[in-house]
Parts: structure tokens; sequence; C-alpha cells
């Protein structure tokens, strides 16, 4: 059974709407750990954004190809944590032969990935609206694509904040905390949009 | 040492280790990981005490295979051995909790998959259980689950009492505060809530004392 939402909703609500990290909370760890430098947020929504898109297309051809036909889909967690792992493995591979600038600025950020929930998430997004292919990459695109939003606009905030003069108890982390709180909130105000 | 010692010393490195996880080392409040699940679904305790649940169990059993099999781990391939052993838990989880507590299932959602990329376990696997005996990564996965579930019940308490103005834990109301009761503050139940209450949590502990500032 395929979903017939149009790929715009998909793509608009995954990016505002339903934003991986400010309503979904996925991908907090590097949210709260490379927000505090623009030029780091950047570079890590681009791989994230990169590594969602690949995650999505081999997780959703093996989810309507394999996992579907043969009825084990209890598999899937498994399978695609594996999926994300070696595929992250190859991407920092290629990455460090083909383009070594590209590496050097990237390369800290991509074993992280394995590990961020909003990668693992996304697959398991697609597969429970059950999305087709060209669903499920126009929502890897859209979710990589507010999360990296999110992270440069947290990270402009905290450039700033760190110039603040911050109650002694509040700096660094839950200030932070507060900071997207009030981010997600102002979030909200896109619900309505669709 | 006599012989008589050495049992007594074990069962308080034993203790030790619980007890470590719950206070110096709590894996929400000091070490700051597994932030999706602590925020997503802190929504009501029930859904808290689920989570904490599959937690533990994915804990102690991830640290427990992970700690036999220490000695015979590759130590180049040492991280996909672990991931496969917390998805493999993982999966029995998600499908006992679906044969046997649907409405739990329903509401835990995509978040009960995610366990496996949470940071606590494979952080434990990777620092404690590869590295300690089968006793000791027992331990430790109890203290680490049970301080995490505190942690989630500490933030769950607040969100739910301030966000529908009573207590309920399985089905039971234990409390009803009148007027919030009627007039609940529902921006607390919301997504931009479970940061700020997060946040103000961590300040606070800082004030008293209980964590160090940066």
């Amino acid at each position: 059974m395929n979903n017939d939402a149009s790929l715009i909703t998909i793509f608009v609500g995954m990016v505002i709407i339903n934003n991986m990290v400010l309503t979904k909370f996925l991908g907090l760890c590097p949210f709260f750990g490379v927000s505090k430098k623009l030029s780091n947020a950047i570079s890590m929504g681009v791989a994230v954004t990169f590594v969602m898109l690949l995650a999505a297309i081999a997780t959703s051809v093996i989810y309507n190809f394999i996992l579907l036909p043969y009825d084990i889909e209890f598999m899937n967690i498994i399978i695609y944590i594996l999926v994300i792992a070696s595929l992250v493995q190859i991407v920092e591979l290629i990455i460090r032969r083909t383009n070594i600038a590209l590496y050097n600025s990237l390369g800290i950020y991509l074993p992280l990935i394995t590990t961020n929930c909003a990668v693992l998430g996304i697959t398991l997004i697609n597969a429970s609206n059950s999305y087709s292919i060209v669903q499920s990459m126009v929502s890897a695109v859209g979710g990589g694509l507010g999360f990296t939003l999110v992270l440069i606009i947290m990270s402009g905030i905290r450039e700033r904040l760190e110039l603040g003069d911050t109650p002694k108890s509040l700096r660094g982390l839950p200030v932070a905390f507060v900071t997207a709180s009030l981010l997600a909130l102002s979030f909200m105000g896109f619900s309505g949009l669709l | 040492m006599t012989q008589q010692e050495k049992p007594n010393t074990n069962s308080r490195r034993f203790t030790k280790e619980i007890l470590k996880g719950l206070v110096i080392a709590n894996p929400v409040f000091v070490l700051v990981l597994g932030l999706c699940p602590t925020l997503a679904v802190t929504i009501s305790i029930d859904n808290a005490l689920g989570m904490s649940a599959g937690v533990i169990f994915v804990l102690l059993g991830s640290n427990l295979i992970i700690s036999m099999l220490r000695r015979i781990t590759p130590q180049l391939v040492r991280i996909p051995v672990y991931i496969v052993v917390i998805a493999t838990f993982v999966t029995i989880l998600s499908l006992v909790f679906e044969a046997y507590l649907p409405p739990l299932y329903e509401s835990l959602g995509i978040y009960l998959a995610l366990i496996v990329v949470n940071c606590i376990i494979l952080g434990r696997a990777e620092a404690f259980a590869s590295k300690n005996t089968i006793l000791l990564s027992i331990a430790d996965a109890i203290g680490i689950g049970i301080g995490f579930a505190l942690s989630l019940i500490i933030v769950s308490f607040f969100r739910e009492i301030l966000g529908t103005g009573k207590l309920t834990v399985f089905g039971k109301t234990l409390f009803s505060i009148p007027v919030l009761s009627s007039d609940p503050l529902a921006f607390f139940i919301m997504p931009p809530g479970a940061f700020l209450v997060l946040g103000l949590l961590l300040a606070l502990f800082r004030w008293l004392g209980v964590l160090k500032n940066e």
C-alpha cells in the first residue's frame, strides 16, 4: 500500500512543520554538541543531509524489495542500522580518497553520524508512512535541510550568547536548552501551514 | 588478601558501580546523553516508565553479552559487533511490547526502535562492558539504567503536572491540582516545554551544587 502524499507536502512538512530537531527531538546530540560555531554547523548539516539521502534510498529499496515481499519487516531495525553504519564507512572512504579538503572539514563528523538518531529516525519514519522510493528521497532531503536550518539558526544565536552575561548556573548547556525551547515555540507557528 | 575479604570487596565494587550511575555519572543530567528519548517520551510518567524499562532491558542484555564476548571480539570490528548485539535486543523488546503492551508500543512509536542509537547504550558498551567482568558490567547496567529512569521520571513528573494539572500512573489518577487541571499549561506537554523543563532542571541542579558548572 502506497502513501499518496504529494512531494511538496512531504518536503515542507519535513523542513519546518515536523522539524527533526525541534518537534521530533531527533539528532539532539549533534544539535547541542556542534552548534557552537557557524562553520561547524554548516559542515555537520551537509554531512547529515548527504548520509540521510543515501540511507533513505538504500533502506527504502531494501524495505520495498526484500523486507515486504518476504514478510520480514520485524528485521528492519537490525538491517537499517547495519546499512547506515556501512554507508557512513563507505562515504568516509570515498571522500578521503577523492577530496582531501572536504575530508578535513567533514571527516570528524562522519563517524558521529552513525549514532545520530536523525538518520535512523528518517528511515523508520519513511517505512512507517510506507513512502515510495521517490517520496523517501524527498523526505530525507527535507529532514536533512530542516536539521541544517535549525543547526545554523542555533549556532548563530549561541555565538551571540557567548558574549552575553548569563547567570553562572545557566551558562553553557542549560541556556542552550532554553534557547531551543524558544526556537521550538516559534516553529510551532508553522503548524497550521498545510 | 584473605579469602574472607575477597567477596566482600567484590560486592562493595558491585554496589559502587550501581551507585555511580545514579548520581556521579547520571547519564542524562551529568553526561547529557540519550537526549532524544528524554525529551520525546516524557509527556507522561507512564511513557517514561515504559521507556526506562526498555532501556534497562537493552542495557542489561547488551552489557552482559558484550562483556562475555570481550576477549574474542576483534578490536577492528568491535563497533559493528556492539551494534548488532544492541539491535537484536531492541528487536526483541519491540516485538514483546507490540505483543503484550500495544498501547505503550503505540505511544512510544519510533522512539522504541531508536533505543538502538541511544548514545548511553553504545557508550557503556565501549567504555565499560568491553573492559570489565560480567558481574561488574551488570552492576554498571543497573546503575546507569536506574539513573536514566530516575532522570526520565523527574522530567516527566514536572511536564505531566504542569501540562495536564494531574498525575496519572498506570491509569490511576494520584492527585489533581484544582485550578491547573481545568486549565492546564499545555505548553509543557508540547515540544518547547520539554526543552525548557530540561534546561531549567539542569540549571537548578547546578545551582544546588549537585552538578558542576562548566
